[in-house]
């Protein structure tokens, strides 16, 4: 794996980069540590919002000029907000990143948050947030997230609730910009076709002078254990139902997150890490597949859990076979959750995991905008030797682990069941 | 400037080009394409057969579809647990699709399993066998996949909308089906219908990753040179599809849902028209450059109305569809379609602008090196190649065709595609 350089600016801007010379390309990532685990009500989904309005334009880059620049050369541009962090990126031929660069530089400090086209971007937003409604597995997973934290912010979506967005002004998102996109509370990983120095050199000309404001406080509401199973429903349209089960999970820097990713790579089968290009590893011969859609209770099945700094949750994803009730399937769910915990798994299904795990990574690294991603990903949960050490960290995992955790994670009392029902079935 | 032209050299020369792809035809019709990547231990195959819905009736639409699904649900050495057991257990992946005129395949895995994917491709291309009690778990699945679309407003949209543009013509058929011709669809139908079709007859294969090509060439070579079917047809010969007389609008109506799906669009051109790339530049401006081009900045940018709005082209064997899309509020579905018309009707009427053009030609030239980065990207661009008749040097050349797309060829193409009075106008949502 080629070599990384890790360093912090005297402004408190965190910068990785790293040289991969396998394509004419360059992928550069600016990470600020906001999400929606840093608000509160009546400004849910402004962390969203903001990262939104961050493409509406600087005096220097008004909002037109921005896309056509970057599209102009061939790059690829976009932005993400989670739970825990808000990013943005460009992917550009290796002799046009210094636009992006520049770009970067400039909005981190100089965005207008213009009032006219903020709102605009509300009603994009509340367009966007209604796409979201349309589909049954986003209402399920709302409610997942209001029922397992009552106190602890990861309670609300990343987009927000409608009354929020609706009512937020310019000023809230210009108070929560100033605060929040900072060097010190920003971290920025590149990877690609360049020499480590002269980019180290690009990158202190154009981030060094800003100033490094105040690190922010985060919101630390830590949420208080669940005692005992929460059960909920919604109903909707069609004919399908479906059944969520979510478990409380510990984040990701804690060390039961390795055996707990064997766990559900023989439950469900591998999770993807990987933002671009990984995946595509089915779950067909994954112990809940044989029992749930094997045995049609179900007619498709997900598993997987993300990485967040304080503990969130694990999903186990059921399409309810037509014939069968959601019910029915719980049971047969329950019966091989009690198994894994009953009996030790073979070491064999232990390195089947890690090859997949192997597989998933090695596909990952097929492109720079994934390999780019991982340096500053990583840093919002943990720090970058967690992506280097994360494949010794499966390894070492042995069957009594995979016991231990899922006896301690997989509990009746730690999760959260929720079924959405179609009105032609319901009452 | 010696920066960038070491980079635009390098631009060049990192495409796929005669140089680095090895093209071989074995006796049998099958065409394999190999190109080495060892940037990663990973590889990637994709490729299709010349089998499609074409071959569907109308009273068991989707036959193709759920034989495509089917072909891993067991074959004469593996059953369906055994055979994903081997693919999964080394992280690999196989999967099949069916469209209108062909079948195709995508499947990756280490570098070191190559064989073992090509094994189970060939396995299950050539022996599948249908297993009763797999064919009525996989029907109950497609069905569960036909209630969920008849919920989607998105898929509800795209279907209306074929519907309206191709009426009477092959196209207007939804490749899964309905949820009575999957029930009519019985194993003896599967089986006479893989028996008939499938063949190695202008199959095509791409291999792309840490491999040798020689090597990747004799290990395809290997497990697909001594596949032969006799009894292989061909597809039926598709009619034109007729232009529409005058705008048609209709109305899916999809209960509690917040969202409403917008399609607007007409006929489009064949990839392998002498005009395709000059209306792909034309669509990049009308609805891809930046934020969605024209349309993007109209619909989502300027009147904030949806969160997505967009022109697409689907150029294909057969002459596509060229339509833009948007997602809006049920309120707001009348003033997006008055947008994306006016916009239609400005670009039929005025054309493009230099700049705005050279923009397109620049970002086209430029986001080669992105799009063909990964292993299963090269896969496909070579299967394009193939499929189209484009030429190994065909991103060599590519530049200099993008380049020489001019103002009037848009406007040409423009005019010769779009009518703003006969337009397919779908809707789907509440």
């Amino acid at each position: 794996m080629p070599e990384f350089t890790k360093t912090t600016l005297s402004n408190g801007l965190t910068v990785l980069l790293k040289e991969i010379h396998t394509a004419p390309l360059i992928s550069s990532w600016m990470w600020y540590r906001v999400g929606s685990r840093d608000e509160a009500p009546p400004l849910t989904g402004i962390s969203h919002l903001v990262e939104h309005m961050q493409f509406k334009g600087t005096p220097k880059y008004p909002a037109s000029i921005m896309d056509k620049a970057i599209s102009r050369d061939g790059g690829m541009w976009n932005a993400f907000t989670f739970l825990d962090w808000t990013t943005f990126f460009e992917t550009m031929p290796a002799d046009k990143i210094d636009l992006a660069l520049r770009l970067e530089a400039d909005r981190m400090r100089h965005s207008v948050f213009d009032e006219k086209e903020f709102a605009s971007e509300r009603t994009v937003v509340a367009s966007e947030r209604e796409g979201n409604e349309n589909e049954p597995l986003f209402q399920l997973g709302e409610a997942i997230q209001q029922a397992a934290f009552r106190v602890h912010p990861y309670h609300h979506e990343v987009i927000g609730d409608m009354a929020d967005i609706q009512s937020m002004t310019r000023d809230d998102l210009y108070h929560h910009y100033r605060t929040y996109y900072v060097p010190a509370n920003a971290v920025m990983g590149v990877a690609g076709d360049f020499k480590t120095k002269e980019m180290l050199s690009r990158v202190k000309e154009l981030f060094g002078k800003i100033p490094s404001g105040a690190t922010p406080p985060r919101l630390a509401r830590s949420e208080p254990e669940q005692r005992g199973e929460v059960r909920l429903s919604i109903e909707g349209q069609g004919e399908t139902a479906y059944l969520e089960v979510a478990y409380h999970f510990p984040a990701a820097s804690h060390q039961d997150f390795f055996a707990l990713s064997v766990l559900d790579s023989l439950l469900a089968g591998p999770s993807n890490l990987n933002m671009f290009g990984g995946g595509g590893i089915s779950n067909k011969t994954s112990r809940l597949y044989r029992a749930l859609v094997d045995k049609e209770l179900a007619v498709s099945l997900s598993g997987g859990s993300t990485t967040t700094i304080d503990p969130f949750l694990y999903y186990i994803t059921l399409t309810i076979h037509p014939k069968r009730t959601p019910d029915d399937a719980l049971a047969a769910l329950n019966v091989e959750l009690q198994r894994v915990q009953d009996e030790l798994v073979s070491k064999e299904e232990v390195s089947r995991a890690i090859k997949q795990a192997r597989a998933n990574f090695a596909y990952g690294m097929e492109n720079i905008t994934n390999q780019a991603f991982w340096l500053g990903y990583s840093e919002m949960f943990a720090d970058y030797d967690w992506f280097l050490t994360y494949l010794d960290e499966l390894a070492a995992v042995k069957p009594k682990d995979v016991q231990r955790v899922a006896r301690l994670y997989l509990r009746p009392q730690n999760r959260v069941v929720a079924t959405y029902i179609p009105a032609e079935k319901g009452e | 400037m010696c920066a960038q032209r070491k980079s635009s050299l390098a631009l060049i020369s990192s495409l796929p080009g005669p140089e680095d792809v090895y093209r071989k035809v074995l006796s049998n019709g099958i065409t394999v394409l190999c190109r080495a990547n060892f940037n990663s231990p990973s590889v990637s195959i994709n490729g299709y057969i010349n089998a499609g819905s074409l071959f569907d009736s109308d009273e068991k639409l989707g036959l193709a579809d759920f034989t495509a699904s089917a072909l891993m649900r067991g074959t004469e050495k593996h059953s369906f647990d055994s055979l994903y057991n081997e693919l999964e257990a080394v992280g690999a992946s196989l999967g099949f699709d069916a469209g209108v005129h062909t079948t195709g395949f995508h499947g990756r895995a280490l570098a070191e399993d190559l064989t073992l994917l090509l094994d189970l491709l060939s396995e299950t291309l050539r022996r599948p066998i249908f297993p009763d009690a797999e064919v009525e778990k996989l029907r109950h699945q497609l069905l569960t996949g036909l209630a969920i679309r008849a919920q989607d407003t998105s898929d509800m949209a795209d279907l209306t909308f074929d519907e309206i543009l191709f009426q009477g013509h092959p196209y207007a058929r939804p490749e899964d089906g309905f949820p009575e011709t999957i029930q009519a669809i019985t194993r003896q139908d599967l089986m006479e219908y893989h028996r008939k079709s499938f063949g190695p007859r202008e199959m095509v294969i791409a291999v792309v990753g840490a491999v040798e090509p020689k090597k990747a060439m004799d290990a395809t070579g290997r497990v697909l040179g001594d596949w032969e079917n006799p009894n292989q047809v061909d597809l039926p010969v598709m009619s034109e599809p007729k232009r529409l007389d005058e705008t048609i609008k209709r109305h899916v109506k999809i209960d509690g849902k917040s969202q409403a799906d917008l399609i607007i669009g007409t006929n489009g051109p064949r990839r392998t028209d002498g005009d395709y790339l000059a209306a792909a530049l034309g669509n990049s401006i009308l609805g891809q450059f930046g934020m969605g081009g024209r349309i993007g900045d109209a619909v989502r940018e300027k009147a904030g109305l949806a969160y997505f709005a967009y022109s697409g082209l689907s150029a294909g064997i057969g002459p596509g569809s060229w339509s833009a899309n948007a997602g809006v509020n049920p309120a707001n579905v009348n003033k997006a379609t008055d947008l994306i018309v006016k916009e239609l009707k400005r670009f039929v009427k005025s054309g493009v602008a230099k700049e705005e053009l050279s923009d397109s030609q620049a970002n086209f030239i430029g986001r080669l090196p992105l799009s063909l980065e990964s292993n299963s990207g090269v896969a496909g661009a070579l299967i394009n190649i193939e499929r189209y008749s484009l030429g190994l040097d065909y991103y060599r050349k590519y530049p200099d065709l993008v380049k020489s797309v001019t103002r009037s060829a848009v406007l040409e193409v423009a005019r010769k595609y779009i009518d703003p009075d006969r337009l397919a106008i779908a809707i789907a949502g509440s």
